[in-house]
């Protein structure tokens, strides 16, 4: 499977995706602007309460090409974060008071300067939580990735892993044959040097996020589901499980639309609008830095190259922390993924 | 074409409300309360109304519970289970009439 951008596909451009999403408004849902929804709860315009986290995307290179990817990334997508521009989040996070740096791509590990910019920000504070947004099977993909977990708990890092289901059918439906058995092997590997295992301060968080056309379910009751069969299945420990919906932009996006899901599914959303999870949405306390520097109000804002509304401060290298605590946070209709139901964050469910 | 079920119906559910509001509301209501977690779990709950409608074989509730169940979590092997927890149902209540056939069966027979 090629990437969108690769197949030139017309969603691989954002201008395009951004029509769609305002375009294809579901019937009966004319009223339903994301920005007038905000309205309706006096939360717009979106206001940052605080930037307490960095989150970093590494570059679009990735060993797996998954069917739901808002980044489209995979292994024919050359666009990477430079050694300058890692430079220039370093001195962000020393000059600011940046609580959590979040390392996503891609696979943030295909990125020779990788272990580099990992040691180089514990350099600059102990105490800051270090994410790493691991895909899992990128530990056994190559020999030369194999000590990640070992060089994760040297460098005190929080993992994050996509594992969408416990069996291998609907993990491999959606991010490619064999997938699931390497990520058990990596989860493996991962709890044999402590990630997961109480008592260790090693932590080793799953990611679920739905095989398709519907919504999450409850965070608990799946954690708790999630836990038995693991244990109970392969011997696997691991700490929190993050169910993310998915947001209707790139990859689900087209594969939305190619299902004849997509209507129905923006419906569900629309209808599933929460107001406790629209005031707790992680733009207002993270700011997301793409590969070439730029920043966005979140990942996703990322991907449709909506850069953050902040004069004289859109570029890392500019970073300007009173335009950018001030700025107005850009929402378009895809916003709706992560108000629905229990809400949706990089971090989980948010209400 | 005109047929009986339309699935876009079943988003008019709540309509029924509009011909008797007062039946519909305490209906709704207890709708709402049964399917919480209780001494059962919304997903055990959720596998359960799979399951019944298949049985009853609702149209309208087998699109609204395949995609419940998978929202609860649920992967299509334990839908697959629970609908034959139904069908086993139904089969053995056909059979377990064969009795009543049997002893009419031996009573008419020399």
């Amino acid at each position: 499977m090629k990437s969108l951008k690769a197949q030139q596909s017309k969603l691989s451009n954002s201008t395009y995706e951004l029509e769609v999403l305002e375009a294809n408004t579901p019937t009966g849902f004319e009223e339903t602007a994301f920005s007038q929804k905000l309205r309706g709860i006096n939360l717009y315009p979106l206001k940052p309460t605080q930037i307490e986290i960095l989150q970093i995307n590494m570059g679009k290179m990735c060993n797996q090409v998954c069917k739901h990817c808002h980044v489209d990334a995979g292994p024919d997508r050359k666009e990477i974060m430079t050694q300058d521009v890692m430079q220039h989040c370093l001195d962000v996070i020393r000059q600011h008071d940046v609580k959590t740096v979040d390392l996503t791509g891609g696979a943030p590990e295909m990125n020779p300067n990788f272990r580099w910019f990992v040691t180089e920000i514990r350099k600059i504070s102990q105490s800051v939580n270090i994410i790493v947004r691991c895909n899992l099977t990128i530990i056994v993909a190559n020999p030369k990735y194999n000590d990640l977990p070992e060089f994760f708990k040297e460098h005190q890092i929080e993992v994050v892993s996509s594992l969408p289901y416990f069996t291998a059918n609907k993990t491999d439906s959606q991010r490619g044959d064999g997938v699931f058995d390497k990520s058990i092997r990596a989860l493996e590997m991962l709890n044999a040097v402590g990630y997961g295992v109480e008592g260790s301060g090693l932590t080793l968080n799953l990611v679920y996020n739905p095989s398709g056309a519907f919504m999450p379910a409850a965070q608990d009751a799946l954690e708790l589901e999630f836990k038995k069969r693991l244990k109970n299945g392969y011997n696997l420990v691991f700490n929190s499980l993050y169910t993310i919906t998915n947001l209707p932009i790139s990859r689900f996006l087209d594969y939305l639309i190619n299902s004849g899901n997509y209507e129905a599914y923006m419906e569900k959303l629309i209808s599933a609008f929460n107001p406790v999870a629209a005031a707790n949405v992680m733009c207002r306390n993270t700011i997301s830095v793409g590969w070439d520097g730029y920043l966005f109000d979140c990942d996703f804002n990322q991907m449709l190259d909506l850069k953050v509304a902040a004069e004289g401060s859109q570029h890392i290298a500019d970073w300007n922390q009173a335009a950018l605590t001030n700025r107005e946070i850009i929402v378009k209709q895809h916003c709706y993924g992560c108000t629905a139901g229990a809400g949706s964050s990089c971090g989980g469910a948010t209400s | 074409m005109k047929t009986y079920y339309n699935p876009e119906d079943l988003k008019k559910f709540g309509k029924i409300g509009d011909f008797q509001k007062p039946l519909a509301d305490k209906f709704f209501d207890y709708y709402g309360e049964v399917f919480k977690e209780g001494a059962l779990t919304a997903r055990e709950k959720s596998l359960i109304a799979l399951a019944v409608a298949h049985a009853i074989q609702c149209p309208y509730c087998i699109d609204a519970y395949t995609t419940d169940t998978m929202e609860k979590g649920c992967d299509e092997e334990q839908m697959m289970e629970a609908v034959h927890v139904a069908a086993a149902i139904r089969g053995g209540a056909s059979l377990v009439h064969a009795t009543q056939m049997m002893n009419k069966a031996n009573e008419l027979s020399m």
